[in-house]
């Protein structure tokens, strides 16, 4: 599991955490049952306080993405799809906003902003059928 | 606060004054460190962070008001007090012509605690050479070397003013390592000093910014970050003075956008602004360090604290 802690972006370091978690798990590269890193092995990895990512792991925890087997370690759930559609859509829309924040500095339209998502989906496509072509 | 700090404290400062000749270096600072806790000390350089360090340690006595660690005052008990404390000092003055290895059993010899595995093992990770002479250490090499000075007799607190100052990646790296896995063991503390703020806000559970001898705020990172909100804002008028927003910090920018620091909760800054006919194009949580530039150098730009 990597993970991209960035200090200086504002967002607390938790929810960084919770986020990328989150990201994982929807694109597939955690899958339920997956063990996370220890508390002390991802502060060590990242360099940031323990109880960041204890707090990160405890709230993932309560909304039952991640399940803690006393002394055995933390793991993805298995119950049911804890991220939902709706979740994944919160998820995007934050990042829909960057990107549409930054289109609109730059003096772009509604137009040519959908047409450059377009374009990235396009080769996000493309990228996808390499990828299953190449497998054994 | 987290829940390892528990209720009890490691340092309390209480109303400390400290005048050299003229100036006001501690003009009435209060701080409480709780245990197992990492706590963070920021602010200018000449803030008077060093001078409130030299209290702790017992370096310096107080004027007035009062100092105690470990509920001992570090002027009266240095043996008690020094013997629980791990100390790097900005300058690591560690004598220059002793090699490696004699200022490890020099330091040693000071500390029933010493556990030499563990000072090896650190010399190992920091590859340290033990027949090299301190005056021919690098700044990195002898920040390490400082280091495991301090932390091989696993002292329940550690103190480190600006363990990072002037350091290379590598050997930042390794400080922060060293903080990390330091309050990792249970019921450790760590106080630093820094002006490297995302240092602070990687590894800090409790921060407390100085600013001309007085503590500005003490509270937890988190609840820093809860109460300050960053907007970025577009306005119809092309020229005029800054925004006004209730609980504005400080506002930069120019024309129709402006990016403005507040203290207040983020959607009803956002609220806020919108009634009063901005455009929010941006709103989030600002970082540390743009928080201790509105608040105590609005002048600066960006990047240039220290």
């Amino acid at each position: 599991m990597k993970l991209h802690i960035n200090p200086k972006e504002g967002k607390p370091i938790y929810r960084q955490i919770m986020d990328q978690v989150k990201y994982l798990i929807a694109s597939g590269r955690l899958s339920p049952g997956d063990e996370l890193p220890t508390v002390r092995g991802l502060a060590q990895d990242l360099l940031i306080n323990p109880n960041t990512v204890a707090r990160a792991y405890r709230e993932l925890e309560q909304a039952g993405i991640l399940v803690t087997r006393q002394g055995a370690g933390t793991y993805v759930s298995t119950q049911g799809t804890p991220l939902s559609r709706e979740a994944c859509g919160r998820l995007l829309l934050e990042r829909a906003r960057a990107f549409a924040a930054e289109a609109w500095h730059l003096g772009y339209s509604l137009e040519d902003t959908i047409a450059l998502l377009r374009e990235a989906h396009e080769e996000q496509h493309e990228i996808s059928n390499d990828h299953k072509e190449n497998l054994p | 606060m987290t829940e390892a700090a528990g209720l009890e404290s490691v340092i309390e400062v209480r109303d400390l004054v400290r005048k050299f000749r003229r100036k006001q270096a501690l003009a009435g600072v209060d701080i409480t460190v709780p245990r197992g806790v990492v706590y963070g000390l920021v602010g200018e350089n000449g803030a008077g962070k060093t001078t409130l360090l030299k209290h702790i340690l017992g370096s310096l006595r107080a004027q007035s008001g009062s100092v105690r660690v470990f509920g001992m005052d570090p002027v009266k008990e240095p043996v008690a007090v020094l013997s629980q404390l791990g100390y790097l000092s900005e300058d690591r003055d560690i004598p220059g012509w002793m090699r490696v290895g004699e200022a490890i059993g020099y330091t040693q010899a000071f500390y029933p605690g010493w556990d030499e595995a563990y000072a090896e093992s650190l010399r190992e990770r920091f590859e340290l050479d033990e027949r090299a002479k301190i005056k021919t250490l690098s700044r990195g090499e002898k920040a390490k070397c400082g280091l495991l000075l301090a932390l091989a007799y696993r002292p329940p607190l550690l103190v480190l003013d600006e363990p990072s100052s002037g350091l290379d990646p590598s050997a930042r790296h390794d400080i922060l390592e060293a903080i990390v896995r330091t309050v990792a063991d249970e019921g450790r503390t760590v106080l630093f000093s820094s002006h490297l703020l995302d240092e602070v806000e990687r590894v800090a559970d409790v921060v407390a910014m100085i600013h001309r001898g007085k503590v500005v705020f003490e509270e937890s990172l988190d609840s820093i970050k809860a109460r300050h909100g960053r907007l970025l804002v577009s306005r119809e008028e092309e020229d005029g003075p800054a925004p006004e927003l209730p609980g504005l910090l400080h506002a930069s920018g120019g024309g129709r956008e402006w990016t403005l620091v507040c203290e207040g909760e983020l959607d009803a800054l956002r609220t806020e602004a919108t009634a009063r006919g901005l455009l929010v194009l941006e709103a989030d949580t600002p970082s540390l360090e743009d928080v201790f530039l509105a608040r105590v150098a609005p002048g600066k730009r960006k990047g240039t604290v220290s």
